[in-house]
């Protein structure tokens, strides 16, 4: 036996070098960027920082914080998440349990699929177009969770199917044959099979929008001051809050940009790592 | 006595059917109305980009589609989406050139280089690079990749500068190449994760049959895994590319904001539909609004065509391979 040739071998090699280095490539940005956020963002990270606003602050003040933008975060991302996850539960009720092969299942699935697609500044422009000129109500927290929530939407649809389809035949077969109607099947048996599978997804689509900048830019709009009201007026946001301090020229809005972006991380951090811990926790009906 | 019994229970009986039914129903109504309501949000998007772009385009004294300047605001108002769409497909367009081989080599590292117990760890860490905001990576790209860029940036003009993409007599850190970069790292995790589905499911038999015939591990992937995996890959790639199309702040704040139309990457000359539209608003009356409201529903008819081709492919290859099987 003569085995491999050498040009066989050295092409494996090579390959195997070139995968590994594009994995380094493609984590470097990310060291990169984490590292960037830790060493610019704790200058900032003090308690000053997350309990005042940016109103009456000057352009060379070492002060000013976050707290407006992190409160209109919590408000229009919590709105954002009423209103997506129970048109998100209900369109994946619909899709698995009744028209998944109807045609109006077939359009509603492909739609969704394109729906993942639309760009974030889209939503925000339709909301633009339709709410904050159309109906001329003006910009406010509200409008900014509508736009999220067209971004929400898909993602909740598609994360709570997939858990939808693990549910197993065997339990919505026993439960209709004991008689109990299809409804109460749904609601009493497959939802709650299926229910950690499903917050999962739901806690993946709240991280995923809480990033979000361009939507609010033109619905939310921007504000120094702390405006709890999310249906009255112009709020801050936390993604907007690091775009606005990042764009000006001076050393301490820039600072402000990197603590507040290190704070934006550590939360969306904080739901991914919940979202697999509960995976983890509870894998419904799972052998992988 | 006994026929009271079953009378009264045969009645309970009908009304509590009934009351199934109609809880039936209503359930039933209310899920397909969801549904029903998404493609409606669907529709109102279009429809709404549509009617407040119009009042601005009739005021807009010159042709939208071949204009390249961007002056909503002055009197009378010009603006036209050619600079700006330019910008967005060139960008994007070289985002996928640098992210597609860099994800489906990092997916083959994942599924066929490593042992099964880390390369879940390994594909979350690539999750993670999806996780990071868009803005975070536009802060990152203005602290870290602008002021670095710069001197590759002269290599490229100095020794390259004969290749139109590298000519022009000044480089810039805020570049379009620098914006293709961030957006390449933006949409390499999703190429990645699905071409390490698509990878995953090739069939183990025919790898296992080519490693048996004495097939070096490229061999087996060149052979079993990527001709299996190509369809994948290729919407994968058309998925990053809507993605790309669409994404806003990180472009926005490292785009150099010129409305030219040339494919001098390293020249500070170029700007995208989105960018354009994150850094005009504030300072945009009616007209203004109306105009980037046009230029997002050309946007969104880009994205919208990508993202359908490629969902039509996947869709089309599922068909496929239940057919084979």
């Amino acid at each position: 036996m003569t085995g491999i040739s050498f040009a066989r071998k050295l092409k494996d090699r090579l390959v195997f070098g070139l995968v590994c280095l594009a994995f380094i490539v493609a984590v470097a940005p990310l060291v990169s960027v984490l590292w960037m956020l830790v060493k610019n963002g704790m200058k900032r990270f003090d308690m000053n920082f997350f309990t005042h606003s940016m109103r009456n602050v000057g352009p060379l003040d070492n002060n000013g914080g976050a707290y407006h933008a992190l409160l209109g975060t919590v408000e229009q991302v919590g709105i954002a998440a009423v209103i997506a996850i129970p048109i998100g539960l209900l369109t994946a009720v619909y899709l698995i349990e009744y028209g998944g092969n109807r045609r109006l299942g077939r359009v509603i699935s492909f739609f969704v699929d394109v729906m993942t697609g639309v760009p974030s500044i889209v939503a925000g422009l339709f909301v633009l177009a339709f709410w904050v000129l159309g109906l001329g109500m003006g910009f406010s927290g509200f409008a900014g969770a509508m736009a999220l929530s067209i971004l929400m939407m898909p993602v909740v649809v598609r994360s709570a199917e997939e858990m939808l389809k693990l549910v197993p035949d065997e339990l919505r077969e026993a439960s209709l044959a004991l008689g109990v109607p299809k409804w109460r099947t749904i609601i009493s048996v497959v939802l709650p099979t299926a229910f950690t599978g499903i917050i999962t997804g739901i806690v993946l689509a709240i991280a995923r929008v809480m990033g979000e900048t361009a939507p609010l830019l033109l619905t939310v709009f921007g504000l120094d001051s702390i405006n709890p009201n999310a249906f009255n007026g112009p709020q801050e946001s936390l993604p907007l809050y690091i775009f606005q301090q990042a764009g000006m020229p001076n050393q301490p809005a820039i600072d402000r940009a990197w603590t507040a972006a290190l704070a934006l991380i550590l939360i969306i951090m904080v739901l991914n790592l919940v979202a697999r811990l509960l995976g983890w926790w509870r894998a419904p009906a799972k052998s992988r | 006595m006994t026929t009271d019994v079953i009378e009264s229970g045969g009645g309970l009986d009908r009304s509590a059917s009934r009351r199934v039914r109609r809880g039936d129903q209503i359930f039933r109504l209310a899920s397909s109305g969801a549904g029903i309501l998404l493609l409606a949000i669907m529709a109102a998007i279009a429809v709404f980009l549509i009617v407040k772009a119009i009042p601005a385009l009739q005021k807009n004294s010159a042709n939208f589609f071949t204009e390249k300047t961007w002056n909503p605001n002055a009197q009378p108002a010009t603006f036209g989406i050619a600079a700006l769409a330019f910008g967005t497909v060139l960008s994007s367009l070289l985002a996928l050139v640098v992210a597609t081989p860099i994800a489906i080599g990092v997916a083959l590292f994942i599924t066929h280089y490593t042992p099964r117990r880390i390369s879940g760890l390994l594909g979350y860490v690539i999750d993670l690079l999806a996780a990071v905001p868009s803005v975070v990576y536009g802060l990152w790209g203005l602290a870290f990749l602008v002021p670095r860029i710069q001197s590759p940036e002269q290599w490229l003009q100095k020794h390259l500068g004969f290749i139109p993409l590298f000519g022009g007599d000044s480089v810039s850190g805020r570049s379009i190449l620098t914006g293709s970069i961030v957006l390449a790292i933006m949409i390499l995790p999703i190429i990645a994760a699905i071409s390490r589905e698509v990878f995953l499911q090739a069939p183990n038999a025919q790898a296992e049959a080519a490693l048996a015939l004495g097939a070096t591990r490229w061999e087996m992937i060149r052979m079993a895994v990527l001709p299996f995996g190509r369809p994948g890959v290729v919407s994968a790639a058309m998925l990053g590319l809507g993605r790309a199309l669409g994404e806003t702040i990180a472009v926005a704040m490292v785009f150099p904001a010129a409305f030219t139309v040339s494919f001098r990457i390293l020249t500070p000359t170029g700007n995208s539909i989105a960018a354009n539209i994150a850094n005009g608003f504030g300072e945009s009356g009616p007209t203004g609004r109306g105009a980037l409201i046009a230029s997002g529903l050309v946007l969104f008819v880009i994205t919208l065509v990508v993202n359908m081709a490629a969902r039509l492919i996947i869709a089309r290859r599922k068909e496929y391979s239940r057919a084979g099987a």
